[in-house]
């Protein structure tokens, strides 16, 4: 299954392409297939190395936390060490500033399929309130489109990816083309007791793993539940395996360039794209490449930056920005965490394996009636917990429990043996993650004063939370305590998280959904690009990645992506066909 | 006498690398129950990428605890977690190599750790005369019960090293004993290899007091099924 024969490495081309994509992640990579599919000639530009999760050289999936070392640890991965994505909060080489007094946390991935090597694989449609944020509750803008214009595309992906879940026949959580779910886990199963008391709602996961075979490429879920580690039989949702590659199997015209780190859109006198420039990390020095179409799809804020460093004589202010708006209203969800300590889940059964997918089994839509609550917009939970693989970081304050029943914390001896074993597998979390307002006031630009080492000016962030997404944060402490007590727990990580540290509110950019920097419009001085994701100001240039979000939802962003890639891609081959671009 | 226990802590030592080259040289799961997974596992990556690797080297060529230190480690992470059969203990578990390695991988635990051992062997010389690993088991106990309880209430980096030392030492014990071979097989985790998930066992829900709701199960997928390529009605009925 290996790809590396297909996998090229040009230095410099004469070639003009049909169409340059910039990025290989969920955006790109779909563009990149439809694109193909279509006969197109394709250059993809990646700023990471190859990867197939199905090179031993490069999977941990299946690795024990004796395999390493350091167990596991994240020393050099944040999120641990058999985290399948090469980068970080912070990238050698490769800084981001701050606006005094604002906070902005921006995890890149550098490789074939960027972050959806790594990403949770929730997979949400927006539903029809989504695109209508002002007509709903007077904050934000509405969508130049609506659910009906991204519906058959959702359709389509579903199809096309695979995602399990259920036809639950809820308005803003829209039905679609499910794969059968899997069955809920020990502590999913306590999950929904307790949130059946506070009358909060839990219907199965909607997540990009196949239960069940979609077609004959590719395998079907083992159920190690480590899908953050890239699968190796493509069971779960990765662009480079369900998408680039299959693109290129399928016969399609599709060039790789790894190590290519985008610094430009160039144009010419008109103000036409005529391709990218790129700096080879290999040997340092750049190089132009040349195509008819430039689709942008290096993710929301990576995408602004390079529009914003296309300064030309025909874009003074940068590409596509004479709404000067491109950077602007930049929002990632809103996130805020618990958990709990079940007295219930003690004492557990080992002898069966319940490593399942890996993510939830089952979650709680957004069901709040915000006409009584004190902010707009809503979450959803993501409900964590169960017998998992110990790595570092197991068993840390071993008996910290024993507090719960009037018992010494600490010791040692035979009783920390039966310690980890009364308490493995008793704890569940919970994650809210809600939609954080778009604002022009909240936005990247360019830091003149700062280049990264391949001499291209970096990204200066500026954001601030407002009081609501707080207000909504408190509502998610609120509401986490309550289903802790429903079944029958005690709060653990300190307690609940008060006024003083925003009720637990993560950051902005820590949740990883940024959008909103080229959003989309009918108008060109409110809006970047138009409906079809097309720049006003230059018709061959198109932003195929988040950034095109004229506001979040209460769901995740990457399934809303790659529709709305897939509408562009076609409507690029159609502009193509009638020789409009 | 002194001589003989030292012996024996040598031997341990030594016995620890014997065994972990056993279990290296040893890799006889079968993990192939499902006939699309690909077992092209190579056991001498763990998914590292060059300059992964490169640092794992440079860090392994560096030494962080001495001899001594390393002999320490070895006979105090044995009194906090008692080998047991059949299962072992912190030697089995190659907790002295994982404690020198992420000593070296998280440089901030160091002075913590080479101030503690120091401490230990400090304690131990005024009180007993002898050095914390020649020091009799009643002996080291009482040194240990002396710092192994704090009161939760107050931040660990506000206790006394000697009590910040004992709760990391057990942190990475623990850890470490529970993240090897046979800490997995004490732990009982059954886990990290292909199966089909079918739901939590009869018994299991019974013992903890929960059902599954049939109109949910109906809806779940029928893993008989699982091979069989996915057909809708035009609504997102499944067909097939």
């Amino acid at each position: 299954m290996s790809q590396k024969l297909l996998f090229m490495q040009i230095k410099e081309s004469s070639e003009v392409f049909d169409v340059i994509i910039v990025g290989s992640g969920a955006g790109g990579g779909m563009a990149t297939k439809q694109l193909a599919d279509a006969g197109l000639n394709v250059a993809v530009l990646e700023a990471g190395p190859f990867f197939d999760p199905a090179d031993p050289k490069t999977m941990t999936q299946m690795k024990q936390p004796y395999d390493s070392p350091r167990r596991g640890a994240g020393t050099d991965r944040v999120f641990g060490e058999w985290d399948m994505a090469y980068g970080g909060w912070e990238l050698e080489g490769e800084p981001y500033t701050q606006t005094e007094g604002t906070d902005f946390w921006w995890y890149r991935s550098r490789m074939l399929g960027g972050r959806t090597n790594h990403w949770g694989r929730i997979s949400l449609r927006f539903g029809p309130k989504d695109f209508k944020g002002k007509t709903r509750d007077g904050y934000g803008d509405d969508w130049p489109i609506g659910y009906d214009d991204v519906k058959p595309y959702y359709d389509k992906v579903d199809k096309l990816i695979g995602v399990f879940g259920t036809n639950e026949g809820l308005e803003d959580d829209p039905d679609g083309f499910f794969l059968p779910p899997p069955k809920p886990r020990l502590h999913e199963l306590f999950y929904i007791d307790g949130a059946k008391k506070s009358g909060i709602p839990v219907i199965p996961g909607r997540l990009s793993m196949l239960t069940k075979r979609i077609n004959n490429e590719r395998g079907v879920c083992f159920y190690c539940g480590q899908c953050a580690r890239s699968c190796q039989v493509y069971a779960d949702f990765s662009s480079g395996s369900c998408l680039i590659f299959p693109a290129q199997k399928n016969g399609g015209k599709v060039k790789l360039f790894v190590n290519a780190m985008v610094r430009e859109v160039t144009t010419d006198e008109n103000g036409k794209a005529t391709g990218v420039s790129y700096i080879n990390k290999e040997d340092r020095k750049e190089y132009k490449l040349k195509g008819k179409v430039v689709v942008l799809a290096a993710s929301a804020c990576s995408t602004a930056r390079i529009m914003l460093n296309s300064k030309s004589k025909s874009h003074p202010n940068g590409l596509g920005n004479s709404s000067d708006l491109v950077g602007k209203y930049l929002h990632d969800s809103t996130g805020a965490s618990a958990a709990g300590f079940i007295p219930g889940l003690m004492n557990r059964d080992t002898s069966y394996n319940e490593d399942g997918v890996g993510g939830m089994h089952v979650y709680s839509p957004w069901w709040g009636d915000n006409k009584n609550l004190d902010f707009p917009r809503g979450y959803h939970i993501e409900v964590w917990g169960g017998l998992g693989q110990p790595n570092y970081g197991f068993g840390f304050n071993t008996n910290a429990f024993n507090e719960f029943f009037g018992l010494s914390v600490g010791g040692y001896g035979d009783s920390l043996r039966d310690d980890v074993k009364k308490y493995y597998g008793a704890t569940i979390g919970f994650g809210g993650r809600g939609e954080g307002l778009a604002r022009k006031e909240n936005y990247c630009e360019i830091d003149p004063t700062k280049v990264d080492q391949f001499g291209i000016p970096v990204l200066k962030f500026n954001y601030r939370w407002s009081d609501l997404e707080v207000k909504q944060a408190k509502h998610m402490q609120d509401t986490f305590e309550e289903l802790i007590h429903n079944m029958g727990g005690h709060q653990i990580w300190g307690g609940k998280p008060g006024k003083d540290s925003n009720y637990g509110l993560e950051a902005p950019g820590k949740i990883i959904h940024e959008v909103g920097t080229t959003r989309m419009g009918d108008d060109p001085k409110t809006s970047v690009t138009n409906k079809f994701n097309q720049l006003h100001d230059v018709d061959n240039v198109f932003v195929v990645d988040a950034g095109v979000f004229v506001s979040q939802a209460d769901k995740n962003c990457t399934w809303t992506i790659m529709a709305l890639a897939w509408r562009a891609s076609d409507y690029i081959i159609e502009q193509l066909k009638q020789q409009n671009i | 006498m002194a001589m003989d226990r030292r012996k024996s802590i040598q031997t341990m030592i030594l016995g620890a690398g014997a065994s972990a080259l056993a279990f290296h040289g040893c890799k006889t799961e079968d993990k192939t129950l499902n006939e699309e997974l690909i077992t092209a596992e190579d056991n001498n990556y763990f998914g590292r990428t060059p300059e992964e690797l490169e640092r794992i080297e440079k860090l392994n060529a560096e030494q962080l605890f001495n001899e001594h230190e390393m002999e320490t480690i070895a006979v105090l992470s044995t009194v906090i977690l008692p080998p047991k059969e059949p299962h072992g203990g912190p030697i089995e578990a190659d907790v002295p190599e994982f404690i020198e390695f992420i000593g070296k991988d998280m440089p901030d635990m160091q002075t913590t750790l080479l101030g503690g051992l120091m401490w230990m062997d400090h304690k131990s010389t005024t009180e007993f005369g002898a050095e914390f690993k020649l020091a009799t088991l009643e002996q080291q106990k009482q040194i240990c019960d002396q710092i192994c309880f704090h009161d939760p209430e107050t931040p660990l980096d506000k206790q006394p090293l000697e009590i910040q030392f004992f709760a990391l030492m057990r942190d990475l014990v623990v850890t470490g004993y529970y993240t090897s071979k046979v800490g997995i097989a004490d732990l009982g985790y059954v886990g990290n290899q292909a199966n089909v998930w079918d739901g939590v066992p009869q018994e299991v829900l019974d013992r903890h007091g929960v059902a599954y709701d049939p109109e949910w199960i109906a809806k779940c997928i029928d893993q008989s099924t699982r091979n069989t390529v996915a057909t809708w009605d035009e609504k997102g009925n499944l067909l097939t």
